[in-house]
């Protein structure tokens, strides 16, 4: 469960403070599918980082499964995002010099698993990429590319799945074959957080939360 | 993640821009090959020092008459040096364990149709152990010979080879400047030295020579075999003292004759090898430093060049740490590689000096040792900064990095 009260995060921009986040409440339910849309330069990719602890609030609570995250040091956090959350990015984010296997191996290895090759060729599997192992991600298609980063995702099981335009580089058949398997996580209980301005996504989730100049505006579904 | 794990992508990161990692490699390489060169030339003139020491003997002093002066031109009279010298030297000055005088000139030997010009030596027994040269097979003359100053002769192998080829030599005669002497003895193989070959002596009883040969009166040298090694100074200024009162040089007057140890020769290979280390270690200190910079140099393009991976890295679970380790084994990949390629180019270095060079050289393991060290330390100190400023890098601007 994700629980933000009163969440504020100020950058400096040169010499000048800006408030990016200004007070947001969020709670979001374990199983949960939820979309944030806003506009760029809403905050929306701010409260996204915020929520995989990749960045910390300047004020509020940020609690996550039940513990207050946002007080946490950067070595407990690096272990949160390893192994409670997983990261869907737009671009893939893959390392470009290694094969698929390799790929979704990079979180166990951090994790300190002991046989990181069975797990991670389980993921792939589990993705449909059971016959890419070997491939390095210029081999592979877009979608195939984040299927590779779906299944890295998942290695771990974590309980947080975090979307950022995650069909925002695939042409829409793709986009929607993938929508496909993170509906499907979600249906197997891993809560789902997407960030798009495609309202035809948003459509798939469950709840819809609208983000504008820092401050949450309104709620849908 | 494991040591190996990290290993692996360092080696991956490493064979993806081979050209620029070998000639970042490069500054290392010359500079522990030439710590390895250095270290295994300083090993070999050590070795060659002892080797001299242990044919020639700290402890030994040598006597001639002339006195010394630069360029080897001997001023005097050369004829001054007599036996009654020698006896005063060793009645008067302590610290003297055994006392040999000797005369020598070249000379022509004869047996049956094979002729030979070798050094004729006339000495006492004492000679052998003066100067740690032996018999090898027979017998050396004693005080007996030299009393009845008999005509017998002990020869060096290069004599008995020129002379007796393979056959027996001992108990033959060989005319020696026409006289004829029986072969007792043959010396042991001392080697050739830059100087002279000892080994193509012939050594007969002093008096032998100096009545019987030559019929000569003075000497040409006295060997001396001081006690130690301590008392040298000593013993050479006692030296001085008895001879110049016995040759009534006044004061302020050059001496006629001069003492000759091999303290000095061991210095002067001393002080050439050190001079050749310090010119090594400079060259090794430059290139350690010129390389590691490099190295720093090239883990900063590689930092930056890779902030995206960095980003993913931390985004599943990264720690600072394992970034900063990741970084720093990156680097110490390349100099260690570097170091292990320098330690086989100093090794091949080495040999080739002695091979091409008239120097010896020794590989000993410390030597490897300290050039794995060297190549360690120096991927330590230039990889951490590179390695630190990956670590702090923000995950999300890392991310966004194109």
């Amino acid at each position: 469960m994700i629980e933000l009260t009163s969440i504020t995060k100020k950058y400096m921009m040169g010499s000048s403070e800006v408030d990016v986040l200004k007070g947001v409440d969020l709670k979001i339910e374990s199983g949960e599918f939820v979309s944030i849309m806003g506009p760029s330069g809403s905050g929306k990719s701010t409260l996204m980082n915020i929520i995989g602890c990749l960045d910390r609030p300047t004020g509020g609570s940020y609690i996550l499964n039940g513990t207050r995250v946002d007080e946490m040091d950067e070595e407990a956090l690096a272990k949160v995002r390893n192994t409670n959350i997983g990261f869907v990015f737009q671009t893939f984010n893959l390392l470009a010099r290694e094969s698929a296997t390799e790929n979704v191996e990079l979180p166990l290895l951090y994790s300190g698993v002991k046989e990181p090759r069975a797990l991670a060729v389980e993921a792939l599997k589990e993705v449909g990429l059971g016959h890419r192992l070997g491939h390095r991600p210029n081999e592979l298609s877009g979608g195939e590319r984040q299927r590779v980063a779906i299944a890295r995702a998942i290695v771990l099981n974590p309980s947080i799945i975090l979307g950022d335009e995650p069909t925002g580089n695939l042409d829409s058949r793709t986009g929607a074959e993938i929508m496909d398997i993170l509906k499907d996580l979600n249906a197997k209980g891993t809560t789902l957080v997407v960030v798009t301005h495609d309202p035809a996504i948003a459509a798939h989730s469950q709840r819809v939360i609208n983000i504008m100049d820092g401050v949450i505006t309104g709620r849908a579904g | 993640m494991l040591i190996w794990q990290v290993i692996k992508v360092a080696w991956r990161s490493i064979l993806a821009n081979k050209m620029r990692t070998a000639l970042t490699m490069l500054g290392i390489i010359i500079g522990v090959a030439a710590i390895i060169a250095m270290l295994s030339l300083g090993e070999g003139a050590k070795k060659q020092v002892m080797e001299s020491i242990s044919r020639f003997g700290t402890n030994q002093l040598k006597v001639r008459p002339g006195a010394a002066r630069l360029g080897h031109v001997r001023t005097g009279s050369v004829e001054n040096l007599t036996m009654d010298d020698a006896e005063a030297i060793k009645r008067e000055v302590p610290g003297i364990r055994s006392i040999s005088p000797s005369v020598g000139s070249t000379g022509q030997l004869k047996y049956a149709n094979r002729n030979a010009t070798s050094l004729i030596t006339g000495t006492t027994p004492l000679f052998m152990e003066i100067n740690n040269f032996p018999v090898a097979e027979g017998r050396f003359f004693d005080e007996t010979d030299i009393k009845l100053m008999k005509r017998v002769a002990a020869i060096g192998t290069t004599v008995r080879k020129d002379l007796f080829e393979d056959g027996p030599a001992i108990g033959e005669e060989i005319k020696i400047e026409g006289q004829t002497f029986t072969v007792i003895g043959i010396m042991s193989m001392k080697g050739q030295t830059p100087w002279f070959d000892p080994d193509d002596q012939v050594f007969i009883p002093v008096s032998t020579y100096m009545r019987r040969l030559y019929n000569q009166d003075f000497l040409n040298d006295i060997n001396i075999q001081v006690e130690s090694y301590e008392e040298i100074p000593d013993v050479k200024k006692g030296i001085e003292r008895v001879l110049r009162a016995r040759h009534r040089i006044p004061e302020g007057v050059e001496s006629d004759f001069s003492i000759r140890d091999f303290s000095e020769m061991i210095a002067t290979m001393q002080k050439t090898s050190q001079t050749f280390s310090i010119l090594l270690s400079g060259i090794a200190a430059v290139s350690l430093l010129v390389g590691g910079i490099g190295v720093m140099n090239i883990m900063l393009v590689s930092v930056t060049e890779r902030t995206r991976e960095i980003g993913i890295r931390m985004a599943v679970g990264a720690r600072r740490s394992d970034i900063l380790r990741q970084f720093l084994i990156e680097a110490l990949v390349i100099t260690v590689s570097g170091g292990l390629i320098g330690i086989a180019l100093g090794v091949g270095l080495g040999a080739s000096i002695s091979y091409f060079g008239d120097w010896e050289t020794v590989i000993t393991p410390s030597s490897i040792a300290l050039g794995f060290f060297f190549s360690v330390l120096i991927g330590l100190i230039f990889g951490i900064y590179p390695a630190r400023k990956a670590s702090l890098l923000d995950p999300i601007e890392a991310l966004r990095y194109e």
